[in-house]
């Protein structure tokens, strides 16, 4: 029976590891605090697998499993229940299973730099924000969704600070979660919103109730939904709230991979596509997020091409390709969306994890003008690395391909042809950046010092193997939906997430056939075209051009390059937009309100007090006869107001 | 028998000696003579006891005034016995002399 196992079970394994390492890590040395870290990720994930796989085989109804009640205020009550259904089955499976293989790998990474404490410390917040995740995607309601959604942003903070005697990792981890709570407000909103309407914040009834009855809530949903999104846009770091991302790479590598990249960040798809019901209720809400995601495409894509930190680029490749999902959840294309946060796991996680595996070669360094040639140094990272590139960049049949695939060509099916045109433009860029990158890291002579040539070295198997595991995913992982032209029964994914994602697509909606399969392969030709273009672009720029031509185009429009390797000046512009006048208000707040007013108010009251008292203690003359004089006089006052002279 | 004399006498008796009281309270500078002064009046608000239940012919006035008595007679012990050791420390009792504790 596969209810021998209880949910609840998947993530409190994680909670365990992170309650073992975190209190006592520190004394028990490294190799201990390896085999809780990492057993408990594999526990867990052999737990959740327990769970998956007879659900993935068998009967896909939701399962939900009410653990305790938990609070309840007036007419509010929210408990801890547990909910698996194919959305959060099929999250749970990649977060548990790539969130171990990039433990795994973090052992490797991390292992001879660190501290005894400061390993203990890594694997206790690799672990919470284990717990955390798995608490946000299977949470049955908005409450407990809400405990992970704060949980995973805080130890994206915690991890991205975690070389926190370093200022700008300190302040990135600060900016990350700060940005992050503008987004958490707009989450929050959105919960009160939907409580008011639906009187619940549990999924079923909050869903049931709008599908039952779509003409009352849909003038409100419009509201609740840009809030909801307000969130996703910041967990998930779209534009305006993407500035985040770029700078959480100061964490380490793993984290990088694991949290801002593969899970935590795709959170906000996640959400979106789970109030999937409310969103299709709120067809400007739904407008909002495609035009969002498609801007976060592109704008992301155009800052990527001239970064120089490896990292850097694929932090802005993830911003892009979060947009990417968002795009298709905007067009109602939420089986493509969530098919992309599939894939885009694999992918991005291994590239990240490639990267990492550079940078441990390179001794710390992440400038690809210092790489180079790395090919035949770090050959499996060289592999692995490509066939991701190959996979983001939606070279057929890797997984990337399929995901894109079916987000463009929804795109097209619902008639957004500006948006279409944006993302087509996005893949081709996303090609083209991508293997700048690669040209720039493996393909050429190596131009970094002599000292970190001799240096150069294959990473050992705990890193390479997750690699390996990644990529094999990056290329297989897209068959599990396959297109419609290659065969009618192919796409299981849409067939296993449709319950889920399409329930109130009508009837017309399900059977309608779409693009005919001409228009489909023309719009995967015209899609593969691009991804083939950019990347032939960039090797005969930076391979067989060694760089010579974007020198030249940099050259000759110097005021535009500099714009974009500056990232466009989004920093400086919040700076001065937000972060200067909030700092002048609160200057003004604490200086002036604080220690004028309020302070002012206090010592002016202490001041009068002690200055009536310093009056009237001259009363107290300590001779006696004058205090029984006080009293007659007292006494005659009083018989004069008895007798009512007075 | 105090019954025989019009309660407006008794009043007036009693008026007076709070009034003789009250002066020599505020006006003498011996400690024991002011102390003296508030027996008086002390004194004067039993006699008025007594009248006005006289007057109205009840015993109770006379009751308390005998628990007056008896708590006056506690409380001249204690203020003695002050004066006593106030006389010991200071050599004197002249209440203008004995003015410590002020501003």
């Amino acid at each position: 029976m596969s209810a021998s196992i209880p949910l609840w079970l998947v993530p409190a394994l994680p909670l365990a590891g992170f309650l073992v390492n975190g209190f006592l890590g520190k004394r028990l040395g490294k190799s201990f605090v390896s085999a809780v870290g990492v057993g408990a990720v594999g526990l867990a994930t052999a737990a959740a697998y327990a769970r998956l796989v007879p659900f993935f085989a068998g009967d896909h109804s939701a399962v939900v499993e009410r653990i305790a009640p938990w609070f309840s205020a007036g007419g509010f009550s929210a408990e801890i229940a547990m909910r698996l259904d194919p959305l959060s089955a099929l999250m749970t499976s990649f977060v548990t299973f790539v969130g171990f293989w990039i433990h795994v790998y973090s052992v490797g990474y991390m292992r001879h730099d660190e501290t005894e404490a400061g390993y203990a410390r890594y694997f206790a917040y690799l672990n919470l924000f284990m717990f955390a995740m798995l608490i946000l995607v299977l949470a049955q309601n908005f409450v407990l969704m809400f405990v992970g959604w704060e949980g995973v942003g805080l130890c994206s903070y915690l991890l991205i600070g975690y070389y926190y005697e370093r200022q700008y990792a300190a302040d990135a981890g600060k900016k990350a979660f700060v940005v992050n709570r503008i987004g958490d407000f707009g989450f929050l909103l959105g919960m009160f919103g939907l409580f008011s309407l639906f009187s619940s914040l549990d999924f079923d009834r909050v869903f049931t109730a709008a599908a039952a009855d779509p003409g009352k809530y849909a003038p409100y949903l419009t509201l609740v939904c840009l809030c909801l999104f307000l969130g996703a846009v910041g967990k998930s770091a779209q534009v305006p709230l993407f500035v985040w991302l770029p700078d959480a790479m100061a964490g380490p590598t793993p984290v990088s991979a694991l949290i801002h990249a593969a899970t935590m960040v795709t959170a906000g798809v996640y959400m979106v596509a789970r109030c999937n019901v409310l969103f299709r209720l709120a067809p400007e809400a739904m407008a909002a997020v495609a035009v969002v995601g498609a801007v976060t495409a592109i704008f992301a894509g155009i800052i990527a091409v001239a970064q120089n930190d490896i990292k850097k680029v694929l932090a802005y490749s993830t911003v892009s390709q979060l947009g990417y999902m968002f795009l298709a959840c905007g067009v109602g294309a939420y089986v493509a969306g969530m098919f992309h946060v599939l894939t885009h796991a694999f992918f991005k996680a291994c590239l990240f994890l490639g990267s990492g595996s550079v940078i441990h070669a390179m001794g710390g360094e992440q400038d690809m003008r210092r790489m180079g040639g790395l090919r035949s140094k770090l050959p499996i990272t060289y592999w692995t690395f490509l066939i991701a590139t190959l996979a983001i960049a939606g070279i057929p049949p890797l997984a990337g391909f399929f995901s894109k695939d079916a987000i463009l060509g929804s795109v097209f099916e619902h008639g957004q042809y500006v948006l279409w045109g944006l993302a087509l433009f996005t893949a081709g860029l996303t090609a083209f950046y991508m293997f700048r990158l690669v040209s720039l890291t493996f393909e050429g002579s190596f131009r970094g010092t002599p000292e970190q040539e001799h240096h150069l070295h294959e990473s050992p198997p705990s890193m390479t193997a997750p690699l390996v595991v990644l990529a094999i995913l990056s290329f297989v992982g897209g068959w599990i939906g396959l297109p419609r032209v290659f065969g009618e029964n192919l796409d299981r994914f849409t067939a296993f997430l449709s319950p889920i994602l399409l329930p109130l697509a009508s009837a017309a909606e399900r059977a309608e056939p779409g693009l005919s399969h001409g228009a489909e392969w023309l719009l995967m030709g015209v899609s593969v075209a691009a991804a083939v273009a950019g990347l032939l672009l960039a090797r005969s720029w930076y391979v067989r051009g060694q760089g010579r031509v974007p020198d030249r185009i940099a050259a000759s429009f110097p005021a535009a390059y500099a714009l974009l390797a500056e990232k466009f000046r989004v920093d400086e512009l919040y700076g001065l937009l937000f972060v200067r006048p909030f700092d002048w208000l609160a200057r003004m707040l604490w200086k002036v309100v604080d220690v004028l007013v309020i302070d002012g108010i206090l010592n002016a009251g202490a001041f009068l007090v002690e200055l009536v008292g310093d009056l009237l203690r001259f009363l107290q003359t300590g001779n006696v006869r004058n205090y029984a004089l006080s009293l007659f006089l007292g006494l005659i006052a009083l018989m004069l107001f008895v007798i009512g002279a007075v | 028998m105090i019954g025989s004399i019009p309660l407006g006498d008794v009043l007036l008796a009693s008026g007076a000696l709070f009034t003789i009281g009250l002066a020599g309270a505020l006006l003498r500078r011996s400690a024991i003579s002011i102390f003296l002064s508030t027996e008086v009046m002390m004194n004067a608000a039993n006699l008025a006891l007594i009248g006005y239940g006289s007057a109205m012919g009840s015993r109770e006035g006379q009751i308390i005034v005998f628990f007056i008595i008896a708590i006056a007679a506690a409380e001249a012990s204690v203020g003695l016995a002050i004066f006593v050791a106030l006389f010991r420390h200071k050599e004197t009792i002249d209440v203008n002399k004995i003015n410590l504790l002020k501003w």
